[in-house]
């Protein structure tokens, strides 16, 4: 086990040079930087423009740049905002709830939904519900979360007014902050009306984030399913007198999940990715709004450690998915 | 009455070659205490036929039968969960394959328990108790930590003994073993038959035993049937039909046994294979591959001609006119 550890450890440091360095060098592959974006039709004396690019480094090599940064970020430096002269790392946490609050809430709908539904869609093989389920998820999962998300807000909030079309609470409401998740915070302050608010607002980006993942988990399910039902240990089951639900919902479930665990862990880099768009459309203060702006801005330090940081939880959260995939399966956790 | 009675059973699947009768037109009656091995080549339809009689056969395949009962009650007009309560727990079935019929997922003790809980309500320290015993009467060493135990981290021998446990956890009073043994080395075969034949005189249950090896057969069966291409082709007690068997299949079944091939210098065998969807013959099923077959073998199909001893499905038995010949 701690072996296995290890060696995922030892992963981590290239993966994280290789996103470093990409971020680090796409940033600057889109033209303008950081003083003309803000300058912007004006203009400004080139002699001035020498002056900021040197007082902010950039007017060294590219490589002599690139190595000043992996040294300051070793030695736990992210950096100050360009835009806000605020420290990357505080920006990005007191954002990063409103992201993970998201992300949870589409990961729950996906796993809902989709968990039943590949479910059935397997039990039922060949029915209509099967075939319903297979075309609405490769639907859902080719429609691009920009198109899907505009047409949500135009049927649901424009049409019906049944929800907002942005952020993540009313502004009539005002709640302190605690733990930076909406629906504990307005749980928590007890203000009436306030959680229903944050519930409202959370519904569609959530709905829109968890599309793809509610799609793969969907497929994922059923097929992992299909292939467990015809496992001998499930006749057993039936052998031994079990209930359908029994042979089903406990039985070939609980082997079935441990693909789909892993699969589900895979979504957490889909979700942040979608997260980038699904919170641009619904202007949700999380950190993919926030990663969009900073290119827009060319902030340098804050898009490359947004990207650090985010790399960061999906490596973890992959981590832990592999652990979990040993607690899952028997076979794993006693060959360790 | 016998325990389990069952007339004219045929299972039909269809696939996209058409429909195929794996079994067709089976009679099986088992009584009380009774060991009724059933023999046969790969693909004669012996784990079909018993898969029927647990109600297992997957769904597109049809079950058809004049009667099909155990003890006194007709398994065709209970409902699914009625006959859940008479399977697994009256009715035991053990498989062939030890290593994957036990779900990897869950440990020994659990799978265990939950046949216990299901069938006979059993809880707490009660459950616990009834299953190490089972497990000590399967003859699993140190059962307490066994309980603990995933599938994974037994032989195949100990699982097998693992799924007998759980068969015989409710009492049953007919227990079907599928080729308990085809998987296993051949050192661990003799102890899982001579445990199943243990638990059998201890317990007086009914035993159907499915199996290649006319060799078990011969030491553990009261009765035996001889399947072939989903039909029974002989039916007779063992020694009855170890000393005169009347098919010509049964003969080179029993031809091909190595202790009755002494001095012969290789093992006789039969030449070809069982008939699949696409190959069954006109005639007698047997035909193709039967050294004694005449004109009539290739145009009619037998029925069983019943004799003194038991039945065969054969025109021109080995016997002979033996007991006069069949009209
Ligand atoms: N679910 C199914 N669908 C279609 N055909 C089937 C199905 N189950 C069994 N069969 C066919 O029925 C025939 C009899 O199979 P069965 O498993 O009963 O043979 P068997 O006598 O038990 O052989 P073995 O000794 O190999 O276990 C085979 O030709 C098999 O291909
Ligand atoms: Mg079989």
């Amino acid at each position: 086990m701690l072996r296995f550890i290890l060696t995922r450890a030892s992963l981590v440091i290239p993966t994280f040079l290789g996103v470093t360095f990409l971020s680090f060098l796409l940033i600057r592959l889109v033209p303008g930087d950081p003083i003309e974006v803000r300058v912007g039709e004006r203009g400004i004396p080139p002699e001035r423009l020498a002056q900021l690019r040197h007082e902010m480094g950039l007017d060294q090599p590219m490589w002599k740049q690139f190595a000043d940064y992996i040294g300051n970020v070793l030695s736990g430096d992210l950096g100050t905002s360009i835009v806000t002269q605020n420290p990357v790392l505080d920006e990005f946490f007191t954002l990063f709830p409103a992201t993970v609050e998201l992300g949870l809430a589409a990961m729950v709908f996906a796993v809902l939904a989709g968990l039943p539904a590949g479910i059935i869609a397997a039990v039922k093989r060949g029915s209509w519900f099967d075939h319903g389920v297979m075309g609405l998820s490769l639907t859902g999962y080719s429609m691009p979360i920009f198109w899907w998300g505009l047409l949500l807000i135009l049927f649901f909030s424009v049409q019906l007014g049944l929800t907002p079309v942005s952020g993540r609470l009313d502004l009539l409401y005002y709640v302190e902050p605690v733990t930076g998740f909406m629906l504990v915070d307005t749980w928590l302050s007890g203000e009436k009306g306030a959680f229903a608010s944050a519930l409202r607002h959370l519904v569609l980006p959530a709905i829109v984030l968890g599309t793809i993942p509610l799609a793969v988990i969907a497929r994922m399910t059923r097929s992992a399913m299909l292939e467990v039902l015809g496992e001998d240990y499930i006749r057993t089951g039936r052998a031994k007198g079990l209930s359908e639900g029994r042979v089903i919902g406990l039985h070939a479930l609980r082997n079935a999940l441990i693909p789909v665990v892993t699969v589900i862990g895979l979504q957490v880099g889909t979700l942040l990715g979608g997260a980038i768009l699904t919170e641009t459309i619904f202007s949700w203060p999380g950190v993919g709004k926030w990663l969009v702006e900073s290119i827009n801005r060319r902030d340098y330090p804050a898009l490359q450690g947004g990207v650090l940081l985010i790399a960061t939880t999906v490596m973890t959260v992959n981590l832990l998915v592999d652990l979990l995939y040993g607690v899952l399966n028997p076979r794993i956790r006693h060959a360790r | 009455m016998p325990l389990l009675d069952i007339q004219n059973l045929s299972v039909e699947f269809t696939t996209r070659a058409g429909t195929f009768r794996a079994v067709d037109g089976i009679d099986l009656a088992v009584d009380e205490g009774e060991v009724v091995g059933i023999v046969g080549e790969s693909g004669s339809g012996k784990s079909v036929t018993s898969l029927a009689v647990m109600g297992l056969i997957p769904s597109p395949g049809r079950v058809v039968a004049d009667r099909l009962s155990f003890a006194g009650r007709d398994l065709r007009a209970l409902s699914a969960s009625q006959r859940r309560k008479i399977t697994g727990k009256d009715v035991a079935m053990v498989f062939q394959e030890p290593m994957t019929s036990l779900n990897p997922c869950f440990t020994v003790g659990f799978q265990i328990m939950e046949t216990l809980k299901v069938h006979e309500g059993l809880s707490g320290k009660a459950l616990k108790r009834r299953t190490i015993e089972l497990l000590e009467q399967v003859g699993i060493p140190a059962p307490e930590s066994r309980l603990s135990a995933f599938p994974h981290q037994l032989s195949g021998g100990m699982n097998q003994r693992v799924m007998i446990a759980i068969a015989i956890a409710c009492n049953p009073r007919l227990l079907i073993a599928d080729e308990p043994t085809t998987a296993l080395d051949v050192t661990i075969q003799k102890q899982i038959i001579d445990l199943l034949v243990q638990l059998q005189k201890d317990r007086g249950m009914a035993l159907i035993l499915i199996t290649h090896d006319m060799g078990v057969v011969a030491e553990t069966a009261h009765r035996v049937i001889v399947m072939y291409a989903g039909q029974k082709v002989e039916e007779r007690r063992a020694r009855d039909l170890f000393e005169r068997p009347q098919h010509p299949y049964t003969g080179a079944l029993l031809d091909a046994l190595p202790e009755r091939a002494l001095g012969k210098r290789r093992l006789p065998t039969i030449p070809g294979v069982v008939p699949g969807i696409g190959d069954r013959p006109r005639g007698c099923l047997f035909n193709p591959r039967c050294r004694f077959a005449r004109q009539d073998c290739l145009d009619l199909r037998p029925p069983l001609f019943p004799d003194p001893e038991g039945q065969a499905r054969c025109y021109y038995p080995l016997g002979g006119d033996m007991w006069g010949a069949p009209e």
